[in-house]
């Protein structure tokens, strides 16, 4: 008995916290605008008996869905998420990537301090440090006085409300997710391989392209889902450092449900992202499963 | 150290009891109320002001159409107001609660009717025009002494804009402003529900978009005062707020704002209490306050919108009631047009076009 109460624990947190919350958003992508409150129809009537639950079936459909592929901006918005969350994974990773690779060569009193440095940011608020970035880029913002201070450049850079500024937000806020799984990975690193490939021959380059990075693997898969999967439907990042060019499915949904209160639609736009996503997700799954395989 | 403790806590605790014995919670537009009056309310009543702020009409409306809000009074202006009172998200007024009603400026009154049909749900709180701020100075040198300050065609025409984007341009992030305004440039009718006529805006747009740094709803006043940028397409008031600020920081940015000669829009903004407000007794005083004609032109001074309240202009400043910007004259007045609501689908093609406008995709 107990041991079905342990193991029913995380099934019904999944069904409270996402199953659920899933199926309402599923039933509003299939309902239609309507002006009132809530702005959808139909509404469940239970009052009615089975005589509501038929009408509430029979107003559904799936007229959101064909509306989504006869407008490119959906398709278009989708693609540049995509763009922008592979290039900034890649970005993350190649920064990251040497910072974990310190901290685990590090000398062990050092990696606690080093650690704590990674988190260290998260003890502000988020919004307020994507803030703090508006002023470091903003034209007369500090980098560019810094750099024209220096005599680097005459004319300010413009850079925040550009894509640029979009990519220098993602890399930031998400580095510290990039950084803890590879170092994880690099912690465990048996430094008696290395040893042994350079006594067979090896130089330190190709020892590190043999073996550092194959049995890193992980961590980078772990990390690189870890950043990609959220920048996907980012929305704070750009619409406050970004430009109206600026395009990502996360503001194409807000536009939906705010400017034109559309609901049904916003919630379409949803599932498919999450039908997109599902792809990374479950492949993050399989690489958490086989970590922890290869742990025990 | 302990008792210390102990003693804070139980002063917390008296003053949280004292929160809960009754709250009115207000969400208004973001630089729109001097902030005495807050805590003058809290003093003459006794009843605790909690006071949020947003910029955008969408945000408000999503808020009301999703039920719920915890909010006693809300703002929307005029169009969104009569699509929410048809959605059922507010309460009739109960006139008996508002002495102050006597206040009111019929001038306002009558207009606000067209959204509100005789105003049972809602008072007005401040309007005014959607125009153009200008930093004088910085536009001048750019174009000349002879700069078309006045006219739309400063940020409609591409030969001005791409002078101009070289100080900077915002524009309201505000398709159901900004599209009238593209339509009365090319003289065709501002309140046009019909597709084709609406799709004109987007040529109008294309022509200048480069030249738009941003579109943003509230930024602007400080971008404005400390010359960031020099033009904005804006709300009357913010945009006096922003000379405002400018004088005081006296950095040498002199701004002014036009309603241009073509024509602008003329907006209201309309206290109204939603249908679920937890304390709807507590938002009727909370209005009556605000319709007292000087705690209104304590408001007015401060935020230099004009209002709705005839018996509030005796207490009005020279430098606001004197003030053709904030209180047109009868010919400009006669200029300005207004706005009505668009339903769901045309609604879909205004936003799809603002999108356009703003991604160009």
């Amino acid at each position: 008995m107990r041991r079905i109460a342990l193991i029913a624990l995380p099934y019904l947190w999944l069904l409270a916290l996402f199953f659920v919350p899933f199926l309402i958003v599923l039933k509003i992508s299939l309902s239609d605008t309507a002006l009132a409150i809530p702005p959808y129809a139909p509404t469940l009537d239970l009052s009615e008996g089975w005589a509501g639950i038929r009408d509430w079936w029979s107003g559904l459909d799936f007229e959101n869905y064909v509306f989504l592929t006869t407008d490119s901006l959906y398709w278009k918005a989708y693609l540049s998420s995509l763009k922008i969350a592979v290039i900034s994974t890649a970005i993350t990773l190649l920064v990251g990537y040497p910072i974990a690779y310190g901290m685990s060569r590090a000398r062990d009193e050092w990696r606690p301090t080093l650690l704590m440095l990674v988190i260290l940011p998260f003890w502000t608020s988020f919004l307020i440090r994507v803030y703090a970035w508006k002023a470091i880029l903003a034209q007369e913002g500090f980098l560019n006085q810094v750099l024209i201070g220096l005599g680097v450049i005459s004319e300010p850079l413009t850079i925040l409300n550009t894509n640029t500024a979009v990519y220098i937000g993602i890399v930031y806020t998400y580095l510290p997710f990039m950084v803890l799984p590879l170092y994880a990975a690099l912690e465990k690193l048996d430094d008696s391989l290395l040893e042994a490939a350079e006594d067979l021959g090896c130089t330190r380059m190709k020892a590190f392209w043999l073996i550092t990075i194959p049995l890193s693997m992980q961590g980078i898969v772990a990390g690189s889902f870890l950043v990609f999967i959220p920048v996907m439907g980012e929305f704070v990042i750009p619409t406050l450092l970004g430009g109206s060019d600026t395009l990502m499915i996360g503001k194409v949904l807000w536009e939906e449900f705010f400017s034109n209160r559309d609901w049904p639609v916003a919630s379409a736009v949803a599932i498919v992202l999450l039908a997109i996503l599902i792809f990374p997700i479950v492949l993050f799954l399989k690489n958490e499963e086989k970590q922890w395989e290869s742990d025990t | 150290m302990k008792t210390n403790a102990i003693l804070l806590g139980a002063g917390l605790a008296l003053i949280a009891g004292a929160a809960a014995a009754e709250e009115v919670r207000v969400y208004n537009w973001s630089d729109y109320i001097d902030e005495e009056l807050l805590t003058r309310f809290e003093a003459e009543t006794g009843i605790d002001l909690i006071y949020d702020v947003f910029d955008s009409n969408e945000l408000l409306e999503t808020k009301m159409l999703a039920g719920g809000s915890g909010y006693d009074v809300v703002v929307p202006s005029g169009t969104f107001l009569q699509r929410q009172i048809t959605a059922g998200a507010f309460q009739p007024l109960d006139k008996d609660k508002l002495p102050n009603i006597a206040n009111m400026w019929d001038v306002v009154s009558s207009r606000t009717a067209q959204y509100d049909p005789s105003n049972a749900y809602s008072i007005n709180y401040m309007w005014g025009t959607t125009g153009i701020g200008v930093n004088v100075g910085k536009v001048q040198e750019l174009l000349g002494e002879d700069a078309p300050i006045d006219s739309w065609a400063l940020v409609f025409d591409p030969a001005n804009m791409e002078k101009l984007s070289q100080c900077g341009v915002h524009f309201l992030d505000a398709p159901a402003e900004m599209i009238p305004a593209a339509l009365k440039y090319i003289g065709e009718d501002p309140d046009s529900h019909d597709p084709d006529v609406i799709a004109k805006a987007e040529a109008v747009y294309a022509a200048v978009r480069p030249y738009i740094a941003k579109f943003h709803s509230s930024e602007y006043i400080e971008a404005l005062a400390n010359g960031e940028i020099c033009v904005a397409v804006g709300w009357s008031g913010d945009i006096l707020q922003a000379r405002d600020r400018a004088a005081e920081a006296e950095n040498g940015n002199e701004i002014a704002y036009h309603a241009p000669k073509e024509g602008a829009q003329m907006w209201f903004d309309q206290m109204a209490i939603p249908v679920d407000a937890p304390n709807p007794d507590g938002a009727h005083v909370f209005l009556n306050f605000i319709m007292d004609a000087q705690n209104m032109a304590a408001a007015s001074n401060y935020v230099y919108y004009a209002n709705g309240n005839l018996a509030s202009q005796a207490f009005l400043e020279e430098d606001v009631i004197g003030d053709p910007a904030i209180y047109p004259d009868a010919a400009t007045l006669d200029n300005l047009f207004t706005t009505t609501p668009f339903d769901a689908k045309i609604q879909r093609v205004v936003t799809r076009l603002w999108t356009t406008i703003k991604s160009g995709t």
